[in-house]
């Protein structure tokens, strides 16, 4: 067993772990944050991508131990602290980004750390920032509405809090 | 799936990660990224007894300018080989490949030694770098030697680079305004090359036309004695040896390759 600390969703966590553990059943069966699914555990599907300091990464091609002494986001840490959908989930839910689910948690972090990078995306950009998750109901042109969405609530939320009006409250990565 | 159980080790220093590689010999695997590595050991093509994580020895990671040559610590990432304004400027086709790779979540992890460790003959890096002519610079006890790329790759999967080494950086030239092109064939996003070609400066080399990434030397050879693009690419195929799969049959690979190589030689990139 080995020792990792870590912050998941900016809470400090210790534990022992098996070194072969992945991150995402650290996440789903240690910690019972069960947002990040596992898909294909195979690297390709996308619906296990958390945030590793900020950055999209697929949790099914990660163990937890290289997770020790850095920040873990899943889609539980994209809530706003009063528990109101964050900007981009709120982005999927006005633009219909879903269809049977499954794919949502890895999609919303994915256009997080896409639009950390890119904050103002072309729509070629957004497909091209999305290769790494399926949507098996391919549901992709909402899905991608809902990142060019995502995109302005985020840009203004910016612009409001360099102005000087009311602070957003909570959204990751942002 | 599960790898198989193994021990965890965090090399504090290179001398460190050389003294766990000379305890546990070939037991033992150097995980950096582990994009190649950990979906082998899940599938359990690969079950090493000890991880030696490398990724916090903060020397092995960065782009420099040394003169004429960038060195490319092993531990750089895709990502940070795909944004970084020295390769845009000075060794753009490795920017421009490094952006390739699989896609943004497997570029926050994968490695550039990493990949070339691993000598995948269809993968993006190892082809990009066999065009530039780089120089992998390999650490051992014994002190440091330099591999040149053509020397590197001796099978599939397979490299010069002993089980007690840590292959510790890449040099390429600088090679400025040069022409380069980059082609991938592939039927799917984030798939591997069915067959690719990266030209730069009058080299030539293909991915997935047989064991290790290959230079396209006859093409080379008309480039140099003045032929078109055209004809020179015609060649490109010539000494090859493809392999037939699921994607293509050795044929169609050939094919690929001539006209991926003109496109490349023109300069195109997608």
């Amino acid at each position: 067993m080995t020792e990792i600390k870590l912050t998941v969703n900016g809470a400090t966590r210790n534990d022992e772990v098996e070194p072969r553990l992945l991150l995402v059943h650290y996440l789903r069966e240690t910690l019972g944050l069960r947002a990040a699914n596992v898909g294909c555990d195979t690297t390709s599907c996308g619906a296990c991508t958390v945030l590793l300091d900020g950055e999209s990464v697929k949790s099914c091609t990660v163990l937890a131990v290289q997770a020790s002494g850095r920040a873990v986001t899943t889609a539980e840490g994209a809530v706003n602290r009063d528990g109101t959908l964050g900007h981009v989930q709120q982005a999927f839910r006005e633009e219909h980004g879903l269809q049977c689910g499954f794919c949502t948690p890895g999609m919303v972090m994915a256009v997080t750390s896409l639009l950390a990078e890119n904050p103002d995306p072309t729509e070629q950009e957004v497909r091209e920032g999305l290769e790494g998750n399926f949507c098996r109901c391919t549901g992709y042109h909402n899905i991608v509405r809902a990142a060019l969405n995502a995109a302005a609530k985020l840009r203004a939320a910016n612009d409001d809090a360099t102005s000087g009006k009311a602070p957003s409250d909570g959204e990751v990565a942002a | 799936m599960i790898p198989a159980s193994f021990d965890y080790e965090v090399a504090e220093s290179t001398a460190h990660a050389l003294a766990l590689l000379a305890e546990h010999g070939e037991d033992a695997k150097l995980l950096a990224g582990g994009h190649s590595l950990l979906p082998m050991m899940k599938i359990r093509l690969a079950q090493p007894a000890v991880l030696i994580d490398i990724t916090r020895l903060t020397g092995l990671s960065g782009i420099q300018i040394d003169g004429d040559e960038i060195v490319i610590g092993a531990t750089t990432r895709h990502a940070d080989l795909a944004s970084s304004q020295i390769l845009r400027a000075d060794a753009p086709v490795l920017a421009h490949a490094a952006a390739q790779v699989g896609d943004p979540q497997i570029r926050h992890r994968g490695t550039i030694g990493g990949s070339v460790a691993h000598a995948d003959p269809s993968a993006d890096l190892p082809v990009t770098l066999l065009a530039l002519g780089a120089t992998v610079e390999v650490t051992g006890s014994q002190g440091r030697r330099s591999v040149g790329i053509d020397d590197f790759f001796t099978g599939p999967f397979e490299t010069a680079l002993g089980p007690d080494e840590i292959l510790s950086a890449i040099r390429v030239p600088r090679l400025g305004g040069k022409p380069w092109g980059y082609q991938k064939f592939v039927r799917r996003a984030n798939d591997w090359a069915i067959v690719g070609v990266a030209a730069c400066d009058g080299r030539v080399a293909l991915a997935s036309m047989g064991g290790t990434p290959l230079r396209a030397h006859a093409t080379e050879d008309a480039l140099r004695s003045g032929a078109t693009p055209r004809d020179a690419a015609a060649l490109a195929a010539v000494g090859t040896s493809p392999g037939a799969d699921f994607h293509a049959d050795a044929d169609f690979r050939e094919h690929l390759a001539r006209v991926l190589t003109r496109r490349a030689l023109e300069g195109r990139t997608g």
